[in-house]
C-alpha cells in the first residue's frame, strides 16, 4: 500500500508544474492588458510612453519565458508576489476571500452528505416505490435548477415576506458564530442541495449494488439484525463512491461559486476570480488557480488514502 | 360662569398657540443639520490603488474622498455641478488677460497625522500632477498643456501661470481628482500614497478591508468648524446591483452614490414610500457611435448622417427611460448646465428633428446616393454591460432596421473593449464620454482629431480650430459661439460621431440621508462634509 | 378466436423476433418499468420538436422590438407576457430552446465523443500512452471550470461555436476518465491479448471489442452532458459571457433586465427559468432511467 501511496504522492508534482504552465500561457493568450485596463477606466485614452512605463513596471515587457521563471522561483520561496491591479501582496488580497469560501464549503459538503446519505438510503431500500421516486425527483430538482434563479428568489423572498436581508459584511467564523451563520447559511443552502443531487443518487447505486452483494445476504440469512447488517457492511463499502463525489465537488465549490456568490453578496474566491480576470491581474489568476487546482489534486490524493484504507482490494495493487 | 369660560377660552387660545409654536420650532429644527450618526453606503467597485492623481474610477472617489481637500470645489448644493468655490482656497484672483490665477489659502488646516497644510503642499500636489516626474502617471495631464508654472510665492498664496488664456482652468481645478497631498511625503516617496492615505479632509482613515468594507470616522480637528455632522461612514463593496437595490430596502444601507435604473427605483418607491428620497438628473455620461472614417462606407458623410437622421430619438428617449438609464436628447453638454444647446438649436442638427418619417426618408435617399444597397449588413461593436450598452444596442439596431440596414451586433467582453477601439477593429462601435465635471473643454478634447481617444479616426482641421477657439474665449457670448459651431460641425454637417441619448442618474436614498444634493456628474459630492441623518 | 396461451406466446416470440420487435419491445418495457425516465423522454422528444419547428410555432418574430407592448403581462394577445422591449416571451422561449439543444448537443456530442476517444485509447495502449494522457487530463480536471470559460470566450470572442468549445473543453477529462475505467476492464481481459497475438491490428480490437462495452456509460454520460451544458449556457449568458442579444436564449433572457424586473414583471424571470429546470429535469430523469436499465455498477457518474 505505502508503495501505491507514494507513488500517488508523486504523481502530484508534474500535475501542480502542468497546471502552472498552462494557466501562466493561457491567460497571457487573452487580448487586454492589466495596464490598459487600469489607466483607460472610464474615459478611455492615454498615452502610450505611459502605458510602456507601467508595463516595464511589472515586468511585462519582458520575454515570456523570463517572467515564468521569475514567477516559478517566487513560487519555490512561496512568494506569490502582488497583484498587479492593486499592488498589494496576494496573500492579503486572497486570506479573507478564501476563509468565507471555504467555510461555505464545508457547509455545503455538510448540507449535502446530511441530506444525500439518508435520502439515498431510502431510496435503496425502498427501490421503485413512490417513496424513490419522490426522492429522485426531489434530488434532481435541486439540480435542475439554475443556482442563480434559486439566488434570486431566495433574496426576493426573504425581502418581501420577512422584510429581511442577510448580513452584507462577512464575520468570521470565530469573531461572532451567530453574525457569521445568519449570512453563510443560505448560500450553503442553495449549494449544499444542488451538490446532495449526486451524492443522493450516488449513495442509492452504491446500496442497491451492495445490497446484492454475497456477503449481505449472507449476513441477513445468519439472522443479523437488519440495521447491524447495513450500518457495518453495507454503509463501509456504500461510501466510496459517495466520498469521490463529495472530493471532487468539494474542490469546485472553492472556487466555481461564481454566481452564487454574486447572487448572494459573498466576498468569496469566485467573484474575485472573475475579478481577476476582468482586470488581466495575471499574478493573482495565477496565484487563484494554484490555490484552487492545489486543493483539488491534494482532496483526490486523500481521497486515494481513504480508498486504500477503507477497500482492501485496492491496497495490493 | 363667565368667569370660568372666559378662562377656559383663554387656556384653549395659549395652548393653541403653544402648540403652534413648538410644531413650527421643531419643523425648523428639521432643517438644522442633527450631529451624529453613521453614513453605510454600498459602492459597486473597489478601488485599485489610493492614489486619485493616477486613477479614473468612482470606486476610488466614493470610499476615499472624504479623506482628502482639493483647492477648488464645486458647489455642493448646485444641482449643475458646475459653479465652483474655495475648498482650501479661500478667495482667488484671476488677471486681465486670464493669464495669472492666484489663489489665498485658509490658514490653520491641519493634516490628519497634525502637520499644516500651506501652498508647497499644494504646488507639490498640483506639480505631481501637472509634471509628473519619471515613472509617475498622470491620467488628467493634458488638461493642464496650458498651465505653464505653478508658484507658491509664500506659505498661504499658490499661483498658476498659463500660456495661453483659458477661462475654464477655476473649474478645471475644482476637479475631484486633484487631492492634496502632503510635500513632505510627496519628497520622501512619490508612490507612497498608492497605498497609503493621508489628507486634511473632514474624516480620517479607519480601514479598508479588502473586498468587504472602508471605514472613516470623523474628524475633530477639522478646519471647517461645526463640520462634518457625521460620526463616520462605512462604504461597503457590493457588486451586485440586485444587492445594492436589497440593501437599501432592507435597511442595510442608507445611498449608493453612483445610480439605479428607473426599474430599481420604482421598485424602492414601491416597496418603502416616503422612507426614500428620490434625486434624478442628467448624467455627464453618453454612449455614441463612433464610425471608423478609414472603412468605406462610413468614409462617406452622407452614410453617417444616414445613421443619424434613421434614430428615432423622442420616441427612444420616452421607451429606453422606463427601462435603462437614457432619458434626455441633448447636444455636446448636459442639459440645464450653462454650455447646453438651446432646444431651438438642438432641432436643427441631423436626427435631432421631431418628424421622424421626413428624416428617414431623408436617411433613405442618403444612402441610396451613396450607393449603399437596401439589405445592406455590418457589424456594431458594443461593450458586454447590462446598462445602458445592451438596450441601447437593441434599440440602434431595431432603429437602423427602419431604413433598411441589417446590422448584426457583436458583443465584446467589456475587459477587451478598449483594446478593441483602439486598434481600430471596427467598423461601426459604441463608445462613451463621461466626464466628472460639465465643461466642454474637459468633456470634449477627445473629439479634436489629433487626440489619443480619436478612436473613428475623423481628420477635420475645422473642428479642430473651433475648438481652440471656444477654449481660448474670454468672452461668454463668443465661447457660446464656437461652441455650437463645433457642435453642428460634429453632429450635423460632418456627423462624425451619433449621439444617442444621455445617461440620467437616478440616485435612491433612505430619507434619513439629508445634505446631499444630486449633480449630473457621480464623481462630485462625495467629500460628506455637508451630509447628516436625521432621526 | 383462440385463445392465446402463454405457451404458445413464447411459442411465437421463439421464432427469431426480428432487430426492430426487439427495439420496441426494450422500448415499451423501459416505458412500463421505469416511467420516470419514459416522461423523461417524452419531454426531451418535445423540446426537439419545439426547436425544429419554431418557425411555425413562434406567434411573433423573437427580436422584433415593440415598445407599444412593453412589460405586458401574459394576456390574449401575447401568451407569456412581453419583456422590456416589448417582444414576445413565448416566441423567444421558443426560439430559445432552438439555441439550449444545439448548444447542449454540440457540446455533449464533442466532449462525450472526444472524451470517449481519448479514454479508450488511454485504456488500451497503456503504458507511458495512459501515464501522460491521464497527467493531462489530471491537469484539465484541476483546471477550474469559470476560468476556462472566461479565458476562452475572451480569446476567441462570443459566438455560439466559441460557447460550445468553452463548455466541451472541461467536459473532456471527466469524460475520458469514466471511458477510460470501462474500457480498463475489457483490457484486462485474455481475450484480446489473444487477438493481439493473433495479428489483429489495433483499431479492429477497439472497436470490434472495447466500443461495445462503453456504448453504455458513453450513452449515459451524453445526457448528463446535455443537462449539464444547458446550464453552462444559462449561466455563462447570465455573466455574459454567452450568447449575445438580440438573439433569443434562456440564459440570456434571465439576465439584465428581468433581474431588474424581477417583482414588477416576475413573467419576463419565470418562465425561462421553468424552461431550463423543465429541459435538465428531463434529460436528467431520462439519463438516470438509462443508467439503472443499461448497467447499474457505473455509479461513477
Amino acid at each position: 500500500m505505502w508503495k501505491y501511496l507514494l507513488k500517488r504522492f508523486l504523481l502530484m508534482v508534474p500535475t501542480l508544474i502542468g497546471v502552472a504552465v498552462l494557466t501562466f500561457f493561457l491567460i497571457r493568450v487573452i487580448p487586454g492588458d492589466v495596464v490598459e485596463l487600469r489607466l483607460a477606466g472610464d474615459r478611455g485614452a492615454v498615452s502610450d510612453d505611459v502605458l510602456k512605463q507601467e508595463r516595464a513596471r511589472f515586468g511585462l515587457d519582458q520575454p515570456v519565458w523570463k517572467q515564468f521563471g521569475v514567477w516559478m522561483v517566487g513560487i519555490a520561496r512561496l512568494d506569490f508576489g502582488t497583484s498587479m491591479w492593486t499592488g498589494s501582496p496576494i496573500w492579503d488580497e486572497i486570506k479573507l476571500r478564501f476563509a468565507l469560501s471555504l467555510q461555505v464549503a464545508i457547509m455545503a459538503t455538510i448540507v449535502a452528505v446530511l441530506l444525500a446519505v439518508p435520502l439515498g438510503l431510502l431510496a435503496a431500500l425502498k427501490q421503485d416505490s413512490w417513496v424513490d421516486y419522490t426522492v429522485r425527483i426531489f434530488s434532481i430538482a435541486g439540480l435542475a435548477c439554475p443556482s442563480f434563479w434559486l439566488g434570486i428568489l431566495f433574496i426576493l423572498t426573504f425581502l418581501i415576506v420577512f422584510k429581511w436581508l442577510p448580513p452584507m459584511v462577512y464575520t468570521p467564523f470565530w469573531v461572532s458564530p451567530w453574525q457569521n451563520l445568519q449570512q453563510l447559511i443560505w448560500p450553503a443552502l442553495a449549494v449544499g442541495y444542488r451538490y446532495s443531487a449526486v451524492a443522493t443518487r450516488m449513495t442509492r447505486s452504491a446500496m442497491l449494488e451492495v445490497l446484492r452483494e454475497d456477503y449481505v445476504r449472507t449476513a441477513r440469512a445468519k439472522g443479523l439484525v437488519h440495521r447491524l447488517i447495513l450500518t457495518r457492511h453495507a454503509l463501509k463499502n456504500a461510501m466510496l463512491p459517495v466520498l469521490t463525489v463529495i472530493a471532487l465537488e468539494f474542490a469546485f465549490l472553492i472556487g466555481g461559486l461564481v454566481v452564487t456568490e454574486q447572487v448572494f453578496n459573498l466576498n468569496g474566491i469566485g467573484l474575485l476570480f472573475v475579478q481577476a480576470v476582468a482586470h488581466r491581474d495575471y499574478t493573482l489568476i495565477q496565484a487563484l488557480v494554484m490555490l484552487v487546482a492545489g486543493i483539488f489534486i491534494f482532496v483526490n490524493f486523500a481521497m486515494d488514502v481513504m480508498y486504500a484504507w477503507l477497500d482492501p482490494r485496492i491496497r495490493y495493487r | 360662569m363667565r368667569h370660568r369660560s372666559r378662562w377656559s377660552v383663554c387656556t384653549l387660545v395659549v395652548l393653541a398657540l403653544a402648540l403652534t409654536f413648538a410644531w413650527t420650532v421643531s419643523g425648523v429644527a428639521q432643517d438644522k443639520p442633527r450631529y451624529g450618526g453613521v453614513l453605510t453606503f454600498v459602492v459597486p467597485s473597489e478601488p485599485p490603488s489610493y492614489d486619485a492623481h493616477q486613477e479614473e474610477t468612482f470606486g476610488l472617489i466614493h470610499p476615499t474622498a472624504p479623506h482628502y481637500n482639493t483647492l477648488m470645489r464645486v458647489d455642493p448644493f448646485d444641482k449643475t455641478g458646475t459653479k465652483p468655490v474655495g475648498d482650501l482656497a479661500e478667495s482667488w484672483t484671476i488677471s486681465k488677460d486670464g493669464l495669472v490665477y492666484t489663489f489665498k489659502l485658509r490658514k490653520g488646516v491641519k493634516f490628519h497625522d497634525g502637520g499644516e497644510m500651506t501652498s508647497k503642499d499644494v504646488k507639490a500636489s498640483y506639480d505631481k500632477i501637472i509634471f509628473p516626474p519619471a515613472g509617475i502617471k498622470s491620467l488628467r495631464k493634458d488638461s493642464y498643456d496650458a498651465v505653464e508654472v505653478v508658484e507658491a510665492p509664500d506659505p498661504y498664496t499658490i499661483r498658476f501661470r498659463l500660456k495661453w488664456p483659458e477661462p475654464s482652468l477655476l473649474l478645471n481645478l475644482a476637479s475631484p481628482w486633484n487631492w492634496i497631498y502632503k510635500a513632505d511625503i510627496l519628497a520622501k516617496d512619490m508612490h507612497w500614497y498608492e497605498t497609503h492615505i493621508m489628507g486634511t479632509g473632514p474624516f480620517l482613515f479607519v480601514e479598508h478591508i479588502k473586498g468587504s468594507e472602508w471605514v472613516g470616522k470623523k474628524n475633530p480637528n477639522y478646519w471647517d468648524k461645526g463640520k462634518p455632522y457625521l460620526d463616520g461612514y462605512r462604504a461597503l463593496f457590493v457588486s451586485s446591483s440586485a444587492q445594492q437595490v436589497a440593501a437599501i430596502r432592507a435597511g442595510r444601507a442608507h445611498i449608493q452614490f453612483r445610480s439605479f435604473s428607473p426599474p430599481e427605483r420604482d421598485q424602492l418607491v414601491q416597496a418603502l414610500g416616503d422612507k426614500v428620497t428620490v434625486q434624478e438628473s442628467p448624467w455627464d455620461c453618453l454612449n455614441f457611435v463612433s464610425m471608423h472614417h478609414e472603412k468605406k462606407p462610413f468614409d462617406d458623410k452622407r452614410v453617417r448622417r444616414a445613421l443619424s437622421l434613421a434614430l428615432d430619438r423622442y420616441e427612444g428617449s420616452k421607451n429606453l427611460s422606463k427601462i435603462t438609464l437614457v432619458k434626455d436628447v441633448a447636444g455636446v453638454q448636459v442639459p440645464g448646465t450653462p454650455w447646453a444647446t438651446p432646444p431651438a438649436e438642438l432641432e436643427k442638427l441631423a436626427g435631432y428633428g421631431h418628424d421622424i418619417n421626413a428624416n428617414r426618408a431623408e436617411a433613405r435617399r442618403l444612402l441610396r446616393e451613396a450607393g449603399v444597397p437596401d439589405g445592406f449588413s455590418f457589424t456594431f461593436k458594443n461593450r458586454g454591460i447590462p446598462h445602458p450598452y445592451e438596450p441601447l444596442g437593441i434599440w440602434l439596431i431595431d432603429q437602423w432596421r427602419q431604413i433598411g440596414l441589417n446590422v448584426k451586433q457583436e458583443v465584446i467582453e467589456a475587459s477587451a473593449y478598449h483594446p478593441m477601439l483602439k486598434r481600430g477593429d471596427f467598423e461601426v462601435a459604441m463608445d462613451f464620454q463621461c466626464g466628472f465635471i460639465v465643461e466642454p473643454d474637459l468633456d470634449l478634447p477627445r473629439f479634436v482629431s489629433n487626440s489619443d481617444a480619436n478612436y473613428g479616426k475623423h481628420k477635420d482641421k475645422v473642428i479642430d480650430e473651433l475648438f481652440q477657439k471656444q477654449s481660448r474665449a474670454l468672452d461668454l457670448e463668443e465661447r457660446r459661439k464656437y461652441l455650437r459651431a463645433f457642435e453642428k460641425r460634429l453632429l450635423d454637417e460632418e456627423a462624425h460621431v451619433i449621439y444617442t441619448l444621455q445617461w440620467h442618474r437616478i440616485v435612491v436614498h433612505s430619507a434619513k440621508v439629508k445634505g446631499w444634493t444630486i449633480t449630473p456628474s457621480h464623481y462630485l459630492n462625495n467629500q460628506l462634509d455637508t451630509v447628516w441623518l436625521s432621526e | 378466436m383462440a385463445i392465446t396461451t402463454p405457451i404458445d406466446h413464447a411459442a411465437g416470440a421463439a421464432s427469431e423476433p426480428t432487430p426492430s420487435a426487439r427495439w420496441w419491445a426494450a422500448v415499451r418495457d423501459f416505458a412500463r418499468h421505469r416511467t420516470l425516465g419514459a416522461v423523461g423522454a417524452v419531454v426531451v422528444l418535445l423540446m426537439i420538436v419545439v426547436a425544429v419547428f419554431s418557425g411555425p410555432l413562434a406567434p411573433y418574430d423573437p427580436v422584433a422590438v415593440d415598445f407599444g407592448a412593453m412589460l405586458a403581462k401574459p394576456n390574449a394577445a401575447h401568451w407569456l407576457g412581453t419583456d422590456a422591449f416589448g417582444r414576445d416571451v413565448l416566441s423567444r422561449l421558443i426560439y430559445g430552446s432552438r439555441t439550449a439543444l444545439l448548444v447542449g448537443f454540440g457540446s455533449a456530442l464533442v466532449g462525450a465523443t472526444l472524451g470517449a476517444v481519448l479514454g479508450v485509447g488511454s485504456a488500451y495502449f497503456g503504458g507511458l500512452v495512459d501515464l501522460y494522457l491521464q497527467r493531462l487530463m489530471d491537469i484539465f480536471l484541476s483546471f477550474p471550470l469559470i476560468i476556462l470559460a472566461l479565458a476562452l470566450v475572451a480569446i476567441l470572442g462570443n459566438s455560439i461555436p466559441n460557447l460550445i468549445m468553452a463548455i466541451t473543453v472541461p467536459m473532456i477529462p471527466r469524460a475520458a476518465l469514466v471511458i477510460r475505467s470501462s474500457a480498463l476492464t475489457i483490457r484486462e481481459m485474455p481475450y484480446v491479448d489473444a487477438a493481439r497475438a493473433a495479428g489483429f491490428g489495433h483499431l479492429r480490437i477497439i472497436m470490434r471489442h472495447m466500443l461495445p462495452n462503453v456504448a453504455a456509460p458513453y450513452l449515459i454520460m451524453l445526457t448528463a452532458f446535455l443537462s449539464q451544458a444547458i446550464l453552462a449556457e444559462a449561466s455563462l449568458s447570465f455573466l455574459g459571457l454567452g450568447v449575445q442579444e438580440p438573439t433569443p436564449a434562456w440564459g440570456l433572457m434571465l439576465r439584465g433586465a428581468a433581474v431588474d424586473f424581477a417583482e414588477a414583471a416576475p413573467w419576463m424571470a419565470l418562465f425561462p427559468g421553468l424552461a431550463i429546470s423543465l429541459a435538465v429535469f428531463a434529460f436528467n430523469l431520462f439519463g438516470d432511467s438509462l443508467r439503472d436499465a443499461l448497467d447499474p455498477k457505473l455509479r461513477t457518474l
